[in-house]
Parts: structure tokens; C-alpha cells; sequence
């Protein structure tokens, strides 16, 4: 089982180090982790995904609040959320059939081409986990060089704001 | 005003109160030093850093104050970690104030240089790297209002060398703190606790856990109330200690792993407990799944984080305690619990009967007797400072307390080390008190270079020894759990009169009662510090505490005090201590 958490931090030298510090101290099981600006100034937005058979939540929780940089710390696993991962797939492509059924793939599951070498094709991908997942497991036969992943974002659906004014 | 960085840090320590900072110039921290005679802060000069953060820690646990500790970068911020880690585990508000390198050459392995804001990172509240002059007032200003408040703990800052140079327009920060997400807690939600209300007006068997945040709330004068009112007797952790009165007829005793027997069944029997600024440690609950079984558990305390940690709580109200009880005094309705007081009372007495205070005099000395002897002397008035281990059990037991930060020790850490430093600290906090230090052979040498800084500033600190030539918790263990195998504990000790003397410090051995009566009235009658060697007994049931919740067992499966009839004394020679040499006869 997997919680999403988002807390709202200062942006303050140091605050990624403390909350990563604290994860480790209190061996709590950490399945991904981003951070990034928000549409306040000073303000971080990180999302953190919790293996939540393995670690209590809401102690992740009460303890992120002990961190006098943070801000607010909210579950939505529970709420209407929208749940993106970005990835980048460099797959092998040295011409002839392979190069357009991996386009044909990349159609199907909404992705981009975004970089064509003469032996390679890099491939851009959002969505869920699943759907990534779905896409490297079809794209894994014709040999993947390199990937990343920026690991989950997430934000509630609807008009309210889980904002810092 | 323009003023440099040092100049800044002298101003602001006074802007917050400060009359006292402990440390040991060095360095990078030289240039904080040079104005601080122009400012009414005074520096009391220690041997170790480690000391200057235990001195804090004492001071500001005898006092509620913030304690502050000053080093230099490299070693001297890296020997104040234990006093950091000791004060973070006792939530004790201390704020230390390190040199760094200057902010150019940071980073550079630059001599001295050492990341002690990420060697303190989980061990503090908070901590600062101040990287420009400007905003130092600030952060020392944050810092100060993050130490005491909530549920209090350490900050450091570290303030680079060039940063103490610099000058600036200074003038004091507004008292507001800009902290967006630092919002210490007030009242508790009503709902829970008109919800406890109704459990404790229900309850039968009730027991109040009282902890440290009782004193840390200022609560002391509600939970007597609360207890009066609701005829609920009150057992204390180690660190609440003080929070209530222990001649009071509804006092327990310490609970857990050294608690008393009746106090621990207690528990086990209750049908209520009410843990109050406590955070049920492993020391106190003993194994888990067998902890007050018929008991619906309470539990309030200013950090959300410690309700259900451990304890899976009925009603876990997040909240500060002294407001809490101001509203669950008006919901409770005045009880009794007359039969359940009175088979507390028939535990008590059994309890009383195998206490090694009642035994016959048999020519050993035990820490029982000395503590019980000082605490006599004292009229119960004395500010108790412990090291760790035996002795620290003992003091537990055998000083009752009465007012709120009477006994100070380190708790949650267990630091050795930790009382001679602590009790320099308690001095200054409070020189209107007769200080007494009780610690053991083996703490009492972590620490003991600190004589020079007792005699220095002058501190009548009384020193009682425990001496049973053993690390004798460890000792202890070896003997329940180890096939007596003592590896490692015996320990070949100084001549302490002879060490005290060589400070200046009127010094006396003690090995039996009579002779550490007379010891304690001569200790009493100096005007400064003065130490007592007392040699008790290491060998058979008298060198163990009792009672012992060995690790793993329930808190009713307890170790009893052995009963006196049970040790063949005849069998023993006359002085029970063990001969162990003393170092100038090895080396003789």
C-alpha cells in the first residue's frame, strides 16, 4: 500500500536534508521524493509517496510538522487526486521496422519523441506509475540504454487550494 | 547602532535574559569573546565542552531558563554533541552558540572546520548556519523562542568567524518570530476531552502517569487539584519527579523498571491510566503487550508525535497540559476511591517491609542508607543532582521530593558524565539551594575534570560518591543476565579524597552509617564544595537495585527486594566491600 503526502516547506537552505535526515532516523520507508517551487515565493512543495504496510503515516506526519521549517503536511491518498510521474526512456533504434513500432508504442500510450540519434530515440512519458510502467515493460524487448524518473507529484482535484498565503 | 557580529551575540543573549554562558573560547569563536566584558552576561570558563553543554542543560532544568553554551568550531562544537543529544532526548532548553570557519574557506576542510549544523541535525529542535551578519539578531532571536517553547529542546547556531567581524546596523528584533510553521500547541480539542471526562468519572482504579511536562506546563498546582478532586493517586516518571508532591497521601513512587512494587501493580491493576506530559519509554512500560491490560488509557501530551507512539491511547489529546487539566477540571466530578487507595496502601506496606532502609544495622553501607541520610540532613530541601546508573536509581528512591525541579538527571539518554557538570549548572540556577551531587565512581570520572570549574566559580556543590569500585548497573546486568561474568566493570579508582584535596576541596571517606552521618554534617558545614568518598557494599543483594523489571518481562513480573532474613549474613565478613586496590597502591 502507497500514501501520497504533500507538505508545503520553507525554502530554506537545509530543509531537504532535514526532512530526509528524519525519514532515515526514524526508519520510515520512503518509496519516492520531490521537491519543487510552488506558486509562492519561499515556498517548497514536496511530494512524498510512503510504503504505508511498512510505516505509519500519520507519524510520518506528526513528526514532518516537528521540523520547524514545514509548513503544512497533508494525506491525499483519501482525495480525488491527480497523480503524475514524468520519465525519460532512451531506447535502442537502429533503423528499419524497430525504429516505427517503437513509434507506434509511443503513440499509444500518449508519450513524445522528444531527441532522435541514428542508433537511439529518447521517449518523454507522463501519467501515473501504471502507465510508465506499462510503457517501459513494452519498450524493456528493444533494449533501454538509459532512464530516469522524477518520482510521483500529486495535487487534490477541485477549486481548493492547498495554499500558503 | 552599528555593532560586529560579537557584538550582537552579547546584546541579544542579554535582550533574552541571559545571565549566564558556559564554555571555552578557541579559535573561531576568540572574536565573539573579545567584547563580551562590556556586557552583563557571565562566562563561566569549563574544562570540556561537554561539560558546557551539561552546564547549560542543569541550569536551565533547575531553573526553566534557556542554558546556553559557547565553543569554537571542529572538537569544541564536536565535544558538545552529547550534551545536545542528552538535552534533545529530556526536551531541555538549551541554545549553543559554536565558531565556524569563515564563510569563504567553508567547505575547504579548512583547519578546525567541521559541518556540526549536519553532525546536529537529528539532534536538535533546530539549528542554524548564520551565513550573513544581517540576520543574526534574527536567529538568535528564533532561536531562543524555538528552545523554550512547545515542547522545548536544543538549538545551535553556528556563526562563522567573518560573520563575527562584520558590522551592521543593529537594532533588537520585534518580538513577533516569523515562523510559518512553528505553532506551539494550546488547549486540547473539546470533544476528546469532554470524552476523557466522562472515562475519568467512570473510572474505578484509576492512575495518573505524571511526566516531565507537568513541570514543563506548570501544572503542578492543577494536577493536585485534579488529583485531590478525582481521589486519583499519581505515580511519576524518572524526569517527573517533582511535579508532585511526594509527601502528598495520594504520592506513588516511581514507576517502571526501578519503580516500586506497588506503584508497577498498581499500573497493572488500573482500569484508567492518564499519562500526562509522558511519553511511555520502554523503561516505564516494561513489555508491551502485557502494559496495564484493564486499563482504558488517557493520554496528553504537547507533542503530537508521542500520542500513540508507543501506547495506543482510548483518548490521545494533543494539547498543553497546563490548559488541559484547566479544562478538564470543571468536567470532573469529586470521587473516591476509597477500596482501591486502600489496596494500594496494603501493597505499599508489603513493599515497606522488605525496603532495605528497614533493615537491621549490620555494619555495610548501602546507597539507600547515605541517600537516605543526606535527604534527612537536608529536610527534603536539597536540589538532588544525579550522574547515571545505581546510584541514580537510588537517589530516585530514597529522596523524595517536593517541589519541581528538585531532581535533575539525565533520563531519556542515560548520559555518564552528565551530574558534576549538571550540578554546576543547577548552582548558578539556584544559589539560594544546598546543591547535593550524587554520583558514581565510574560517571563521576567522565566528567570529574570539572572540579577545577566547581572551585573556580566558587560553588558550594556537595559531592557524594557512590563508590562500589564497579560500573555497577553493568555490573548489575552481569550478574541477573551475564552468568556473573563481570567483563569489563570493575574499575581501579583514584584516592577521590586525595583527588578533591588536590583541587582544594575538603574531602572525607565514609564506610559505614554512622561515620557517613558525620561526613554529611561536615560536607554541610563548609562554606564551599566539599566531597565524600562513601565505600558501599558491592557484593551479594545489597550492591543490586531493587525492585527490577528485568528487560523484556512485564511490569508485574518484578524483581522484589530481597527480604533481609534471606541473606545469611553471618556468612560475610565484616566489611562487605569487596577489596578492590587503589591506584597509588598498583603503582607503589
Amino acid at each position: 500500500m502507497q500514501s501520497t503526502l504533500v507538505a508545503l516547506v520553507e525554502d530554506k537552505p537545509g530543509v531537504l536534508t532535514r526532512v530526509a535526515s528524519l525519514f532515515r532516523r526514524r526508519n520510515y520507508n520512503i518509496e519516492s521524493l520531490t521537491v519543487g517551487h510552488t506558486e509562492n515565493p519561499g515556498v517548497s512543495r514536496m511530494t512524498i509517496v510512503v510504503d504505508s504496510s511498512r510505516t505509519n503515516v500519520e507519524k510520518v506526519a506528526q513528526n514532518l510538522y516537528k521540523l520547524v521549517n514545514v509548513i503544512k503536511v497533508e494525506d491525499v491518498t483519501e482525495q480525488p487526486t491527480v497523480l503524475r510521474d514524468l520519465a525519460l526512456i532512451k531506447v535502442q533504434a537502429d533503423g528499419g521496422s524497430r525504429r516505427s513500432e517503437i513509434m507506434q508504442l509511443v503513440d499509444t500510450f500518449r508519450a513524445r519523441v522528444v531527441d532522435v540519434a541514428l542508433d537511439s530515440l529518447m521517449v518523454e512519458v507522463t501519467g501515473t506509475e501504471d502507465k510508465i510502467d506499462g510503457l517501459v515493460d513494452v519498450l524493456r524487448p528493444y533494449g533501454i540504454i538509459e532512464m530516469v524518473r522524477t518520482g510521483r507529484v500529486a495535487m487534490a482535484r477541485g477549486k481548493s487550494g492547498n495554499g500558503h498565503k | 547602532m552599528k555593532k560586529t557580529g560579537a557584538e550582537i551575540v552579547w546584546a541579544m543573549l542579554e535582550h533574552e535574559g541571559v545571565e549566564v554562558a558556559f564554555g571555552i573560547p578557541g579559535g573561531t569563536i576568540m572574536h565573539t569573546y573579545h567584547p563580551r566584558r562590556h556586557y552583563g552576561v557571565h562566562h563561566v570558563l569549563v574544562r570540556h565542552e561537554q561539560c558546557a553543554a551539561h552546564a547549560a542543560d542543569g541550569y536551565a532544568r533547575a531553573s526553566g531558563k534557556v542554558g546556553v553554551a559557547i565553543a569554537t568550531s571542529g572538537p569544541g562544537a564536536t565535544n558538545l554533541v552529547t550534551g545536545i543529544a542528552t538535552a534533545m532526548m529530556d526536551s531541555s532548553p538549551i541554545v549553543c552558540i559554536t565558531g565556524q570557519v569563515s564563510t569563504p574557506v567553508i567547505g575547504t576542510d579548512a583547519f578546525q572546520e567541521v559541518d556540526i549544523t549536519g553532525i546536529t541535525l537529528p539532534i536538535t529542535k533546530h539549528n542554524y548556519l548564520v551565513a550573513d551578519v544581517e540576520e543574526l539578531a534574527e536567529v538568535i532571536h528564533e532561536a531562543f523562542y524555538i528552545a523554550r517553547s512547545g515542547r522545548p529542546g536544543p538549538v545551535l547556531i553556528d556563526i562563522p568567524k567573518d560573520v563575527q567581524q562584520k558590522s551592521t546596523e543593529f537594532e533588537y528584533p520585534d518580538d513577533d518570530v516569523d515562523l510559518p510553521g512553528y505553532h506551539p500547541v494550546g488547549k486540547g480539542d473539546a470533544d476528546l476531552v469532554a470524552k476523557a471526562a466522562q472515562l475519568i468519572n467512570q473510572a474505578e482504579r484509576p492512575v495518573i502517569l505524571a511526566g516531565q511536562g507537568v513541570m514543563m506546563s506548570g501544572a503542578m498546582d492543577l494536577l493536585r487539584a485534579f488529583a485531590e478532586k478525582t481521589d486519583t493517586p499519581v505515580a511519576f516518571t524518572l524526569l517527573g519527579k517533582g511535579g508532585f508532591p511526594e509527601s502528598h497521601p495520594l504520592a506513588l513512587s516511581l514507576m517502571g523498571m526501578h519503580g516500586e512494587v506497588f506503584t508497577n501493580r498498581a499500573i497493572q491493576q488500573a482500569d484508567l491510566l492518564l499519562g500526562f506530559g509522558m511519553r511511555f519509554d520502554d523503561r516505564v512500560t516494561g513489555r508491551l503487550d502485557a502494559y496495564a491490560p484493564f486499563a482504558q488509557k488517557i493520554h496528553v501530551d504537547m507533542d503530537a508525535a508521542e500520542l500513540n507512539k508507543v501506547v495506543k491511547a482510548d483518548v490521545a489529546i494533543h494539547g498543553d497540559l497546563r490548559q488541559v487539566l484547566e479544562q478538564l477540571l470543571p468536567l470532573t466530578l469529586p470521587n473516591e476511591h476509597a477500596m482501591w487507595l486502600e489496596r494500594i496502601a496494603e501493597w505499599r506496606a508489603q513493599s515497606h517491609k522488605r525496603d532495605i532502609i528497614n533493615r537491621p544495622e549490620n555494619g555495610h553501607l548501602v546507597a539507600a542508607h547515605f541517600i537516605n541520610e543526606i535527604w534527612e540532613a537536608t529536610e527534603g530541601q536539597a536540589v538532588v543532582v544525579t550522574d547515571v546508573g545505581q546510584h541514580q536509581m537510588w537517589a530516585a528512591q530514597y529522596y523524595p521530593t517536593s517541589y519541581p525541579r528538585q531532581f535533575i538527571t539525565s533520563g531519556g539518554q542515560g548520559t555518564m558524565g552528565f551530574g558534576l557538570p549538571a550540578a554546576i549548572g543547577a548552582q548558578i540556577a539556584r544559589p539560594d539551594k544546598e546543591v547535593w551531587l550524587i554520583a558514581g565512581d565510574g560517571g563521576f570520572q567522565m566528567t570529574m575534570h570539572d572540579l577545577a570549574t566547581i572551585v573556580q566559580e566558587r560553588l558550594p556543590i556537595r559531592i557524594a560518591i557512590s563508590n562500589n569500585h564497579y560500573l555497577g548497573m553493568v555490573r548489575q546486568w552481569q550478574e541477573f543476565f551475564y552468568d556473573k561474568n563481570y567483563e569489563a566493570t570493575r574499575l581501579l579508582n583514584p584516592d577521590f579524597v586525595k583527588l578533591a584535596e588536590a583541587y582544594g576541596i575538603p574531602a572525607w571517606r565514609a564506610k559505614n552509617r554512622r561515620q557517613a552521618r558525620e561526613a554529611i554534617a561536615a560536607a554541610r558545614a563548609c562554606n564551599g564544595p566539599a566531597l565524600i568518598d562513601f565505600e558501599i557494599a558491592n557484593t551479594g543483594d545489597e550492591a543490586n537495585v531493587y525492585p527490577m523489571v528485568p528487560a523484556g518481562a512485564a511490569l508485574h513480573e518484578m524483581i522484589e527486594r530481597p527480604t533481609y532474613v534471606a541473606t545469611d549474613y553471618k556468612s560475610l565478613t565484616s566489611h562487605q566491600v569487596e577489596q578492590v586496590p587503589v591506584m597509588d597502591t598498583v603503582l607503589a
